[in-house]
């Protein structure tokens, strides 16, 4: 029932481990780039738009 | 700018918010009832009607719980938070009065059928297939309504709450198709289309993923749109909400497998769920604080506002439970864990403590402002707090300790080497805890109709306001985003580029584990003895499920020596490859029945069947003495039969026809041979010969080889 008894029948087996490494680092890569790079003011505004909705502009 | 007046309809959230309160008092009763039943059995009044025994009571609670109170509670905070946040009314009324009344329908349904014994077998998801088909239309009527409403939004940007109900709308679609994939024997009876081993992972993929899509995301929009209001201040940090919206969907999907560790499943499935599970103590912690954290500098107002103590402890809850969950997938502690009252607890902080505590802080908020008054009386807001967290703790703590008494006593050998207890030496020394988590139960349903007065006093001081008027400038058509934000307008401003991604994060977790399961033949080692049902059997299986045993039995033994020593040799994945759907259970009210085959006489549970108590002193088990009067539905073999060989079940070919003869020669020999031996004198039609088949047969194949490992 080891999961290594039938991953070592699948040729070129070792490059996954690193495939999903790779994807999990860049996911969280651009998920902490992408919050850092929102500019403050935008997320002020963001943060406040439940408190919008009354406002007759 | 063009300035546009609209009015956002409150209706709709009235009626939502009435259905989810009304529907809560009644799952919550039922829950009450099912606690009680495990104290005192005379409460299933089985030796009345079929309908109340717990096997068929508790499936109705937890459905009503989860997607009757839950679902209405998600809708209410959906139909009032999206227009407000979009500045456009919902897109559709015809749509909104459709999910309203059809889902309200399909509870109906749900309750009716489930008491009737229409199941499916599978923990909830045990609807049968017209009703599934139903719940699909419904939820695809929610999906355009809401997608509607965001496509003709006026403002640009969607807050992290409606990302939460993207990631939640989109994930229960899918969860629901796949997991409900199942076939059409007649009306209201289907056999899941996976077996054994496979439906047992989809199953906790989806029963786990239920939790966090129905139960969490969706709950985690209403805490991200309602604490910050009722705090009248924005939310700690929105970078954080960010995060933690994507960690958790990425990570969630994945821990699915927790729930079958030490089981049959492969070990490398079961290690990936442990894996992520941990992980997801870092978004939810981070999610939980972030609630949290939105009240600095304003924990003065905690101590007045029964609004914000409501927030305060379901977001506390939420802590707690997601702390909890990931200690559960530890190998070590889900030994102890699993099958126990443990599971029951936990379970129960977060039901009643995150989503009961998060519906009640936002109706004590919604209603007053829906109504254009003030909360009727904000004491008996309080009391119901203080009354409400004491029923947690009185539910939770006799479970806790249930849990590790009975996980002592299962696991006690003596100096000699023998079991210590047995089973039934454990089922009565946790009836005093039962009876507890019952009254905590009551007290905590208590509080909520304490709620439900003061609302209604509340809604008859005010005067509903059907419509409120707003207006907002239209979407600029010529808009440029800020520089620097190139990600955040691929995405946040595109929500059909947000649902395709949450799609994409949500089903790679999926597809990882589930097609190793499928597709690698090595997963599930076939045992050469293992042979399909008998159609007697597959009667008698049938009302196994029928029956909802499931709810107190497994069908699953773990390879520990406390447990092979109880109930015989470990389970084996390849014992369960024609089990449409699989049985394992995920609770021992009752001891295991994986290798009851043939371990008592067909007497023996011809009694016992009829009267628990008679062969088994002290058993908790309802009685079934409808089984003896009901006989075996012969007309539906041949469409079972035929449904189980399109899956895959080899019978011969045209089996069908014959199917009933073997099914009347086997259940003659079972009567007579009770008449013979025991002097019981039954008919051989009745439905009780069915199950006492099936019963004979569970786990007795694996015997019949001298080496049942491969």
């Amino acid at each position: 029932m080891k999961f290594s008894t039938y991953l070592v029948h699948i040729t070129g087996v070792s490059i996954y481990p690193l495939i999903s490494l790779c994807l999990f680092v860049v996911f969280f890569f651009l998920m902490i780039y992408w919050m850092y790079s929102i500019d403050k003011k935008e997320i002020e505004r963001i943060q406040n738009l439940p408190f919008d909705d009354h406002k007759k502009i | 700018m063009n300035q546009q007046t609209f009015h956002y309809d409150n209706k709709l959230p009235k009626y939502f918010a009435i259905a989810c309160i009304f529907w809560g008092t009644v799952g919550m009763l039922l829950g009450v009832i099912a606690a009680f039943q495990l104290a005192f059995p005379v409460l299933n009044f089985s030796e009345f009607m079929p309908y109340l025994t717990f096997g068929r009571l508790r499936p109705v609670h937890t459905n009503a719980v989860i997607f009757a109170f839950v679902g209405n509670g998600i809708f209410t905070g959906v139909y009032y938070a999206i227009p407000r946040l979009l500045k456009t009314p919902m897109w559709n009324k015809t749509l909104g009065n459709i999910h309203f009344w059809g889902w309200q329908f399909i509870i109906v349904c749900a309750a009716v059928s489930l008491l009737m014994g229409f199941t499916t077998g599978k923990e909830y998801a045990e609807l049968e297939w017209p009703i599934d088909i139903l719940i699909t239309l419904i939820w695809v009527v929610f999906g355009l309504n809401m997608f509607g409403t965001i496509l003709t939004r006026r403002e640009r940007h969607l807050y992290v709450a409606i990302w939460f109900f993207i990631a939640s709308w989109v994930t229960v679609a899918m969860l629901h198709i796949v997991n409900s994939m199942e076939f059409p024997v007649s009306f209201m009876k289907s056999y899941s289309w996976y077996a054994g081993v496979q439906d047992a992972l989809v199953q906790w993929w989806y029963g786990h993923n239920a939790v966090a899509f129905f139960l969490t995301t969706p709950y985690l929009g209403l805490m991200y749109y309602f604490l910050p209001k009722a705090a009248d201040r924005p939310v700690y940090s929105y970078r954080l909400s960010i995060v933690h919206f994507w960690s958790l969907i990425f990570l969630y999907i994945w821990a699915g497998p927790h729930h079958l560790l030490y089981t049959a499943l492969p070990d490398w499935a079961q290690s990936v769920g442990t894996a992520f599970s941990i992980m997801l103590i870092l978004p939810s912690w981070g999610g939980m604080l972030n609630g949290l954290f939105t009240l600095r500098g304003a924990w003065d107002k905690v101590r007045e506002d029964p609004v914000l103590k409501f927030f305060v402890v379901a977001v506390t809850c939420y802590g707690m439970a997601t702390f909890e969950g990931p200690m559960l997938s530890l190998k070590n502690v889900n030994a102890i864990s699993h099958y126990s009252d443990w599971t029951i607890a936990h379970v129960h902080i977060g039901a009643l403590g995150w989503n009961g505590f998060l519906t009640f802080g936002m109706m004590y908020w919604l209603i007053p402002k829906l109504f254009n008054t003030k909360l009727y009386s904000r004491k008996l807001a309080s009391t119901h707090f203080w009354i409400g967290t004491l029923g947690i703790l009185l539910y939770a703590i006799p479970m806790y300790w249930s849990a590790f008494r009975s996980y002592f006593m299962m696991s006690a050998f003596t100096p000699e080497g023998q079991l210590q207890y047995e089973f039934i030496d454990v089922v009565q020394t946790v009836i005093p805890f039962y009876i507890m988590r019952a009254i905590g139960g009551t007290i905590y349903l208590t509080g909520v109709l304490l709620m439900c007065y003061n609302l209604i006093k509340t809604a008859k001081t005010g005067e509903f306001v059907a419509t409120e008027e707003a207006t907002a400038p239209a979407l600029a058509k010529d808009y440029k985003a800020p520089a620097n934000s190139i990600w955040h307008s691929l995405i946040e401003r595109k929500p059909i580029m947000l649902l395709i991604l949450s799609l994409v994060v949500v089903g790679i977790g999926g597809l990882v584990e589930m097609i190793p399961t499928f597709l690698v033949k090595e997963n599930i080692p076939s045992i050469a003895s293992v042979k399909p049902y008998t159609p007697l059997e597959l009667q008698g299986r049938d009302l196994y499920i029928k029956e909802g045993c499931y709810n107190c039995h497994s069908q699953m033994i773990r390879p520990f020596r406390y447990e092979v020593a109880r109930y015989g040799e470990y389970s084996k994945a390849g014992e369960f490859v024609y089990d449409h759907p699989f049985q394992w259970g995920s609770k021992r009210t009752g001891p295991d029945l994986a290798r009851i085959g043939g371990k008592y006489g067909d007497s023996w549970h011809f009694n016992h069947m009829l009267d628990p108590t008679s062969m088994s002193p002290g058993s908790i088990m309802p009685s079934y003495p409808a089984m003896y009067e009901d006989v075996i539905d012969k007309a539906s073999t041949n469409s079972k039969i035929h449904a189980m060989r399109q899956m895959g079940v080899p019978y011969p070919a045209n089996y069908e026809a014959i199917a009933n003869q073997d099914l009347e020669k086997q259940a003659n020999g079972i009567a007579s041979k009770l008449l013979i031996e025991n002097k019981i004198k039954i008919s051989s039609d009745k439905e009780i010969i069915a199950l006492i088949a099936y019963l004979q047969r569970i786990g007795t194949d694996i015997k019949l080889q001298p080496n049942p490992s491969k």
